[in-house]
């Protein structure tokens, strides 16, 4: 999933100040999962901006909206009929749902409630990692299932750099070497050799580095 | 091994010799003399001086323009080039740039993280890894080709080396890591600083035994303790660095005035001993900021004079 973290209020205060009328919008889908964007936190915000504007002394309205998903035009369609009443939507969606939102809505202003950080997953409650960096040719398969190229400092794709510590990263001990865990698991898999195949010069069109991107599927474009 | 470039580097080890190679790091500004009054202290106890790139991810300047320094002052050069900070466009570009004044050495590296640097808030870039710039450059070489494809005028007469930390983890991909770089067409490999001969030798062992060490020459990495303190702090916050306890300890048993001239001797002592190391073609010396003893070790450790080649 998209793993967002929250914004901090001061931020969010600090964008629609000048705003009479504020709606704050969630989205159910990842960021309620990583607990930065649901109903929940939309909740928390707006009770939390209404206090900041009460003890400001000013008259705001601010009201709560979630979303079942922001990236998706039919559930956008939901607020048209409310949209135009609000100076400004704080949207807790990731950053794909933001621009979404903004797109559907020419002359809204819509500001981002948190910080879309990568795509990962729950560790355990109140942790999440990445896993993933959409390169859009994905290696895995050579590199026992881990992904080198989100979970190395240097996204090195052919083994590790001299500074791997006891299973540790060099930029930090608490991080997992993620050369340390493929060449662990290529032994579980009794897969060493795999290892010694060079990996060649990365093709990096897919990723970032070719402009944005899109997937065309004429197949359910009916 | 035959020879392939005009490198003085490549010409000292496949005639045989235990070769001596060292560094300086560019200073953090705009002033030549700084590189040149290094290079002038050890100039005729070496074969040739890497210029850092950047080390330690603190800016500097550049090493090809520091290269070209030594290169004017008749010292060998060798190119240190990390993938930190360039594209591809870019390495290729200054693999041109430094081959147009015959730099003919060229050692590919990683680099260190951004993060222990003086920007660590800025973006790394490593497009390519040190494996497949070693193949860069050794397509660019040897094929005359970009990695585009395309032709190119004058190839790059360039010795290409690589670095090997035999004390990194996991222990048991460092053999199969230098295999593969030397798949990947290295053809000289400088080591990360060694302290804990046993485990190198160890190492050395599983290097032989896959016969990589006629393939490859290794150059023993080795670092002098200017203090007590030093031996400490790099035991403790260095990464990949392998200091055994009772190195620290014979360091911080000798009396502060005389521990300069211990580490000295320590280095001394483990130069005699990796001569007798099998694979082991030579030496390259690190001495960090401390360039005025390096004549020291090298004649105190019999690699002087340098052979005429
Ligand atoms: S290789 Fe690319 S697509 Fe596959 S997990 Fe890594 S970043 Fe994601
Ligand atoms: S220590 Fe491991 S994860 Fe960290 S940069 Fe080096 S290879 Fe990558």
């Amino acid at each position: 999933m998209i793993v967002a973290d929250r914004k901090p209020v001061e931020e969010i205060m600090d964008m629609v100040k000048d705003a009479s009328s504020v709606l704050i919008l969630g989205c159910n889908e990842c960021v309620t999962v990583c607990e930065a964007g649901g109903k929940k936190e939309v909740a928390v915000l707006a009770s939390t901006l209404r206090m900041s504007f009460l003890n400001q002394g000013k008259e705001v309205r601010v009201d709560e909206r979630t979303l079942e998903r922001q990236c998706d035009r039919e559930y956008l369609e939901e607020v048209r009929d409310v949209a135009d009443r609000y100076d400004a939507v704080v949207s807790l969606a990731c950053g794909v749902g933001v621009q979404f939102m903004a797109e559907t809505y020419p002359r809204l202003p819509v500001y981002p409630g948190v910080n879309t950080c990568f795509l990962g997953v729950t560790e355990e409650r109140g942790l999440w990692t990445e896993r993933c960096q959409a390169c859009g040719q994905c290696i895995l398969g050579q590199t026992a299932g881990i992904c080198p190229i989100s979970r190395c400092a240097k996204r090195l794709l052919n083994g590790p750099c001299g500074g791997s510590t006891k299973g540790k990263c060099e930029i930090n001990p608490e991080l997992p070497c993620a050369w340390q865990l493929i060449i662990d698991r290529l032994n579980a898999l009794d897969r060493m050799e795999d290892y010694e195949k060079l990996m060649p010069v990365k093709d990096w069109t897919t990723d970032r580095a070719g402009g944005p991107r899109k997937v065309v599927r004429e197949d359910v474009q009916s | 091994m035959s020879t392939k470039t005009p490198s003085t580097l490549e010409k000292v080890l496949n005639a045989g010799h235990l070769a001596v190679t060292s560094e300086c790091g560019p200073p953090r500004g705009s002033d030549p003399e700084v590189i040149k009054k290094k290079a002038e202290m050890i100039r005729d106890h070496v074969d040739a001086i890497n210029i850092t790139d950047n080390q330690t991810s603190v800016t500097r300047m550049c090493s090809l323009a520091a290269c070209i320094q030594l290169k004017l002052m008749g010292v060998e050069p060798v190119l240190q080039m990390v993938t930190r900070d360039r594209n591809r466009i870019a390495l290729q570009s200054d693999i041109l740039g430094a081959a147009s004044f015959d730099i003919h050495n060229i050692l590919c590296l990683s680099g260190d993280h951004q993060s222990f640097g003086d920007c660590s808030q800025g973006q790394n870039v490593h497009d390519l890894d040190s494996m497949q710039l070693i193949q860069t450059v050794r397509h660019m070489r040897d094929e005359g080709k970009f990695l585009g494809g395309d032709e190119l005028k004058r190839p790059p007469q360039m010795f290409v080396g690589a670095a090997a930390n035999p004390f990194a983890d996991p222990f048991e991909i460092r053999v199969p890591r230098l295999a593969k770089k030397v798949a990947a067409g290295v053809e000289f490999i400088q080591t990360q600083c060694i302290f804990n001969l046993e485990k190198f030798e160890e190492w050395m062992k599983g290097v032989r035994d896959r016969g990589l060490d006629e393939k490859v020459h290794i150059l023993a990495g080795i670092t002098p303790f200017k203090s007590a303190g030093m031996a400490r702090f790099m035991q403790k916050r260095v990464p990949g660095m392998d200091i055994p306890d009772h190195v620290v300890k014979r360091m911080s048993d000798t009396p502060k005035d005389k521990q300069a001239a211990e580490g000295i001797t320590i280095a001394v002592e483990s130069i005699q001993q990796l001569k007798e190391c099998k694979g082991v073609h030579g030496f390259h010396v690190m001495a960090i900021e401390w360039e005025e003893k390096v004549p020291e070790i090298v004649e105190r450790s019999g690699l002087h004079p340098r052979p005429a080649v």
